[in-house]
């Protein structure tokens, strides 16, 4: 029964890293960048929800909107201001960008809201799941991550598979001069990449502060580095594989914690990792892709 | 493409190493050369009371991520030093340093302070404070800081006192409470294994534990104070039956602990250390989660004796917030350097900083030196500069400080 329940723990957090690795993956299929910066985002998200919803009293789902646009809007400020100007620079340049981003966003929010954590109140009002005769709970901030992960992911693979908007996305992908010359504003496509993965940014930093309630201008830099790594581990572009690969890590994450040691979980999630890179360097479900020169 | 994401993996492993090493403060084995022992030549007790104006340099944070604990340090000093100073006799004057909580910027304004100062007064965090001992071991100045807890601070300095608890003296009091109050049969311990704050107090209890028969069944670590899921840990310590959990740490990583113990249907009691104190003050948390924690610090502002209201009281007005234990060992440094002081008959005008120094380890390590204030009454000090005082433990109920 402990197993079982270490194990839905493991699922809890890797539903936060999923929802936070959409983001990651959706900007890296596309843009083929690494927004470093994106746990930052989530980071602004969860503060704005905790202004409106928590502290302003406003309802949840009307206040994690508002925290959509805002991310939105910055999402799309950071793609235009940061990243834009170096679209033909090399990719370690703009990785070096990405993460100064990250630390101005992580700044900011120091000089704005002090390092003073606050307590995030749960956005999520679903009363725990008891199985078992009370041997096993299931709190309700687990189903909702899951579940939002599945509906996002799927929206996602549908957006992008059947609407226009989807197709150019795969087309700047695949090849962005080509795209370009075919009629496709691959500014734009880029832009609304942007949009869509930050306003993800919103619900995963509402869902992460909602399971775990110490909010701080720090608080999205860590879980976004380990979900850059549940990206890269399910496979890097891969909608379904940010999915998988996020909950993989966080079972594998609260697994090593019961069984083997607190204190070097995340040396064995990291090593892992390495394991799964050696053997399919895609990872799991990514694609190989024959770059052309 | 498989290269740039190794390059990038590589990037994101070097940046969370990076943030492991900025929540673990290293202290460097500072100690360069032997203690000397104390000046048996130095004035003795004198009951010729100290005159002059005493020139304190003080040293902390004002700024920066740990502003807060500073800025509480400078306050309480400043409440201290105006009521010495309507006394008449010795005067104080506190000229207080902004070092951000930087090892570099705390050395800076010391060597602005030590041209005027006759005694340092901090640091109030540990890094700085380490940095700033050794130059004032070498250049022989008094130094008292309120709230630098490590033993490595004093360690070989015959010329540095603490106003507050060492970390391994905390972790054994905090074990002999729970043991002489029966607060617990099953004892857990959820630490930060990166944080020397945190494993230094653990240890010291777990050393203790063993010693006087305390009955510790679970041990869990966490690596960071940033980490948000505690899931495993708290399943480890309810299969385990711990009825008490010990947490040796600060309170934003131990909120998280109680909002998923609770979540989890597991509900121990919980005893913290100084670290816990400031639970209370965050933004739009959920007093009902912390009903009923215990904690060890050595000032309670919702007191009720006379001293303490008092102090409160004129410190609401000058400042606008209730004082926290760092505003309160700030108040009780100065009064025990004005103690010291007159004890050792200080003239303040006349004497060099070094015969100040000198006079003052004499009293502050000759036994019959004590000093009564906020955070304890009848305190001592060691010669090594550590101090001596009861432990006080409160409870939390209905939101407030009681103390137990």
């Amino acid at each position: 029964m402990q197993f079982l329940s270490n194990l839905i723990g493991g699922v809890s957090l890797g539903s936060v890293y999923a929802l936070i690795a959409l983001g990651y993956t959706m900007v890296y299929g596309i843009a083929r960048m690494l927004n470093f910066a994106h746990g930052d985002v989530i980071m602004v998200g969860a503060y704005i929800v905790f202004f409106t919803f928590c502290s302003g009293g406003m309802h949840p789902l009307l206040a994690i909107l508002i925290a959509m646009a805002a991310c939105t809007l910055l999402g799309v400020t950071i793609e235009r201001v940061a990243y834009r100007p170096l679209r033909e620079a090399p990719s370690l340049a703009v990785l070096i960008t990405a993460i100064g981003v990250s630390y101005l966003l992580q700044n900011g929010a120091l000089l704005l809201w002090s390092a003073n954590p606050r307590a995030f109140t749960s956005v999520v009002s679903v009363s725990p799941i008891s199985l078992f005769g009370g041997q096993l709970t299931i709190p309700g901030n687990t189903v909702i991550n899951v579940a939002v992960c599945l509906v996002i992911m799927v929206g996602l693979t549908l957006f992008v598979n059947h609407t226009t908007p989807g197709h150019a996305m795969q087309a700047v992908s695949e090849d962005r001069g080509a795209a370009q010359l075919m009629g496709i504003n691959v500014n734009a496509t880029i832009s609304l990449t942007f949009a869509i993965g930050s306003a993800l940014a919103a619900v995963a930093g509402a869902l992460l502060c909602s399971s775990y309630p110490m909010l701080q201008p720090t608080t999205g830099a860590m879980p976004g580095i380990k979900a850059f790594t549940a990206a890269v581990f399910g496979g890097i572009g891969s909608i379904p594989g940010a999915l998988l690969g996020g909950i993989l890590l966080g079972v594998i994450e609260n697994l090593s914690k019961a069984y083997i040691s607190t204190q070097v979980s995340d040396a064995i999630v990291f090593l892992v990792l390495i394991v799964i890179l050696l053997i399919k360097p895609t990872g799991l479900l990514g694609k190989r892709r024959v770059v052309k020169v | 493409m498989k290269k740039f994401i190794s390059l990038a993996l590589a990037g994101a492993m070097a940046l969370s190493l990076a943030a492991c090493g900025a929540t673990g403060t290293s202290e460097p084995a500072a100690n360069n050369g032997a203690a000397s022992t104390p000046a048996a030549s130095a004035p003795a007790a004198s009951d010729g009371a100290a005159t002059g104006t005493l020139n304190i340099g003080g040293i902390g944070p004002l700024t920066g991520g740990v502003a807060v604990y500073g800025l509480a340090t400078k306050q309480g000093a400043e409440i201290a030093v105006e009521e010495i100073n309507a006394l008449g006799g010795l005067q104080l004057e506190l000229d207080f340093k902004d070092d951000t909580g930087v090892a570099e910027t705390a050395v800076n304004a010391y060597n602005t302070l030590k041209d005027s100062a006759d005694v340092i007064y901090g640091c109030t965090t540990t890094d700085p404070c380490i940095n700033v001992a050794n130059e004032t071991f070498n250049d022989r100045f008094f130094q008292l800081t309120p709230s630098a807890s490590s033993t490595a601070v004093t360690e070989g300095r015959d010329n540095v006192f603490q106003m507050c608890f060492t970390d391994p003296n905390q972790g054994a009091s905090a074990a002999d409470y729970v043991k002489n109050n029966a607060l617990g049969e099953n004892i857990g311990i959820i630490y930060n294994n990166a944080d020397a704050y945190s494993t230094g107090l653990r240890d010291a209890f777990v050393a203790r534990a063993a010693e006087i028969g305390l009955n510790v069944v679970a041990e869990q670590a966490f690596p960071d104070d940033n980490t948000p899921d505690f899931t495993a840990q708290i399943n480890a310590l309810a299969a385990a039956n711990v009825d008490l959990l010990f947490m040796p740490i600060y309170y934003t990583p131990a909120y998280n602990i109680v909002n998923a113990a609770q979540a989890q249907g597991f509900n121990p009691k919980y005893f913290g250390c100084d670290g816990m104190d400031g639970i209370l003050d965050i933004d739009g948390m959920n007093p009902e989660l912390v009903e009923g924690l215990m904690l060890m610090t050595p000032f309670n502002a919702s007191a009720t004796d006379a001293a303490t209201t008092s102090f409160v009281e004129k410190y609401q007005a000058a400042y606008g917030s209730l004082p926290n234990q760092f505003a309160a060992d700030g108040y009780d440094a100065m009064w025990a350097l004005y103690d010291a002081a007159n004890a050792a008959g200080i003239d303040a005008d006349n004497m060099s900083h070094e015969d100040i120094c000198e006079a003052l380890i004499a009293t502050f390590t000759s036994g019959d030196f004590s000093v009564d204030g906020l955070t304890g009454s009848g305190m001592t000090w060691s010669a090594k500069g550590e101090i001596s005082k009861d432990p006080v433990a409160v409870r939390i109920e209905n939101g407030v400080y009681v103390t137990m």
